[in-house]
């Protein structure tokens, strides 16, 4: 594109950065404001993180989303991965189509019409086979789960469509079993890939409301939906605080995923 | 050439996924659609059932249409679904004023900052969806910074209504989706050759003219990608418009969820979603036969 050096346009996307950054910049300030009052400003303190760590709640609904994440990261890389590999290698197999389409469809219906219809669909198998009873921590896993493989699906595919075939032409040649061929050849050179894809499953499962609140269970609250909560209750300083801990875990956590796939892309072996 | 072709291998990748997203999306999803068919009644599970055995042999079917008639005859349900669209549509439109200089920008400023730009744009998005929105409760909120700090300086009595109405929730939606309208957008703009471009000055044309008449047409399919990407996810937002809609800011995602959880009434939460699939649906299937269209032709 040609450079048009353009004052009005730099200002433009100056305004719109500014748009995109100042209220988390606010958000995180005011976590370490001393008073109560969000107007005012009366000193830098830390006392409302730790009025976080004595929230036996939160505590506990943190514990419950840390684990239910891990859980649905592992799982949705699983799944995904072998969809993955079943989409690449068996382009043609039958239903291909209706699979895509299924894999595909948390990424364009709402999560309300997800949520609701899992959750609909765990009612019927309770009443009829008798599981799960009621729902729970493995109830949001699945729903999690079925979200996130969407976007697995796509990060592990589009890294196995660059992936040299050649390699592990090679590696068959040379009289290796194409499980070691997988684990010895195919594996570590889309690990990057698939921690990327872990992260994301991850972060996914940590920031989400919808589902959760509707596949959960009497003791199963996540985070999200103990902050959703509170917020709608009114405003307190520990939100800032607990906001800005959540900002900074995933922040760093999706940049962990960043630099893994952009190394991962600038070191793969070009296909020749 | 050794190509794959294990029948055994095959399968046993295939199965678990499959069966997955069979029993986890599309048989839940006919479940959803069979109860938007049903009668709410007092029990557990609240809903009638569709089939039932009768004494000799006779298989009743009832199929109970009332629920869709409701959405489509009461008023409310009419006016939520087009208030939804008009938040959504509004919202689409003011990210594509946001977006575009942006995008424009990035696409041509010096290659070397254009990673670090995209990056600095995709950062706050990275931060928790839930987090982001709740920076804007914080603001506009009547015990929000915005009007505690201007009841401290005195300027108001009283806290001012900003966080509770529909254009909080338009800003709300913008801010949390405008990523969303960015990439698309520099993505097709940076594909444009600077030639064209040039041509045009060469022969003439002002700046402006030449951005109307030249970058804006060939970069219809950023702005089209970018727009289904923002307004299809915006129809059904509940969490954007529950914390920063007021009382009368009413959007389907509201609704649903107060018939499901404050009315217990299934069949009708399930009737709410099946009509909201199919209003994304298909513009999602407009849009992707245009984009096939498009791809035959060239």
């Amino acid at each position: 594109m040609k450079r048009h050096k353009s004052l009005q346009l730099a200002i433009a996307a100056g305004f719109v950065f500014a748009f995109l950054y100042i209220p988390i910049i606010v958000l995180v300030i005011f976590s370490f404001n001393r008073s109560a009052v969000m107007g005012k400003w009366e000193g830098f303190s830390f006392k409302w993180y730790t009025a976080l760590f004595e929230n036996k709640l939160l505590l506990d609904a943190a514990f419950t989303s840390i684990q239910i994440a891990a859980m649905t990261a592992t799982l949705a890389v699983i799944l995904g991965l072998c969809s993955a590999l079943v989409l690449v290698r068996y382009p043609k197999i039958k239903g291909a189509m209706l699979f895509k389409g299924l894999l595909a469809t948390p990424l364009v219906l709402p999560d309300m019409i997800t949520g609701l219809a899992l959750l609909l669909f765990f009612v019927g198998t309770e009443q009829l086979l008798g599981w799960p009873q009621g729902r729970g921590v493995f109830t949001i896993i699945i729903a999690h789960t079925t979200l996130a493989m969407a976007y697995v699906v796509i990060i592990i595919k589009s890294r196995l469509e660059e992936l040299d075939p050649l390699l592990e032409e090679a590696a068959l040649d040379l009289g290796a079993k194409p499980i070691t061929v997988f684990l010895k050849i195919t594996l570590p050179i889309i690990m990057p890939s698939l921690l990327a894809a872990w992260l994301l499953a991850f972060t996914l499962s940590l920031d989400d409301v919808v589902l959760a609140s509707f596949l959960a269970g009497p003791n199963s609250t996540t985070l999200p939906m103990y902050i959703f909560s509170k917020i709608r209750l009114g405003l307190t300083p520990e939100i800032n605080a607990l906001a800005t801990i959540v900002i900074l875990f995933v922040s760093v956590c999706i940049a962990i995923m960043g630099v893994s796939l952009y190394t991962s892309g600038r070191n793969a072996p070009k296909p020749r | 050439m050794k190509t794959y072709n294990s029948r055994l291998e095959k399968i046993s990748l295939a199965v678990f996924p499959y069966l997955w997203v069979i029993f986890f999306l599309a048989i839940p999803l006919v479940i959803l659609l069979k109860i938007s068919f049903s009668e709410p009644i007092i029990g557990k599970p609240p809903y009638s059932d569709m089939l039932t055995w009768m004494d000799d042999h006779v298989l009743l079917i009832k199929v109970t249409l009332i629920n869709f008639f409701s959405i489509f005859q009461d008023d409310l349900y009419v006016f939520t679904y087009m208030n939804s669209i008009q938040i959504a549509l509004i919202s689409t439109i003011f990210s594509l004023i946001l977006g575009y200089p942006v995008a424009y920008f990035i696409a041509t400023c010096d290659p070397k900052w254009r990673m670090t730009l995209l990056m600095l744009i995709m950062l706050p998005f990275w931060s928790s969806f839930l987090i982001r929105i709740y920076a804007w409760v914080l603001l506009l909120s009547p015990t929000g910074i915005i009007n505690s700090f201007l009841m401290h300086l005195g300027l108001i009595g009283s806290a001012l209504p900003l966080g509770s109405n529909s254009v909080a929730v338009i800003i709300g939606i913008v801010y949390c989706y405008l990523p969303f309208m960015i990439l698309p957008l520099y993505a097709s703009l940076q594909k444009i050759d600077p030639l064209l471009l040039e041509a045009a000055y060469d022969l003439g044309c002002h700046p402006f003219k030449a951005f109307c008449k030249v970058t804006l047409p060939l970069s219809y399919k950023g702005i089209l990608s970018g727009s289904m990407l923002i307004f299809i996810p915006a129809v059904g937002e509940f969490v954007i418009p529950e914390l920063l809609g007021g009382p009368e800011t009413l959007t389907i995602g509201r609704i649903l969820w107060g018939e499901f959880f404050h009315n217990r009434d299934w069949p009708i939460s399930a009737a709410i979603a099946v009509a909201l699939m199919i209003l994304t649906i298909v513009p999602l299937m407009i849009i992707q036969r245009l984009q096939r269209g498009d791809h035959e032709a060239s």
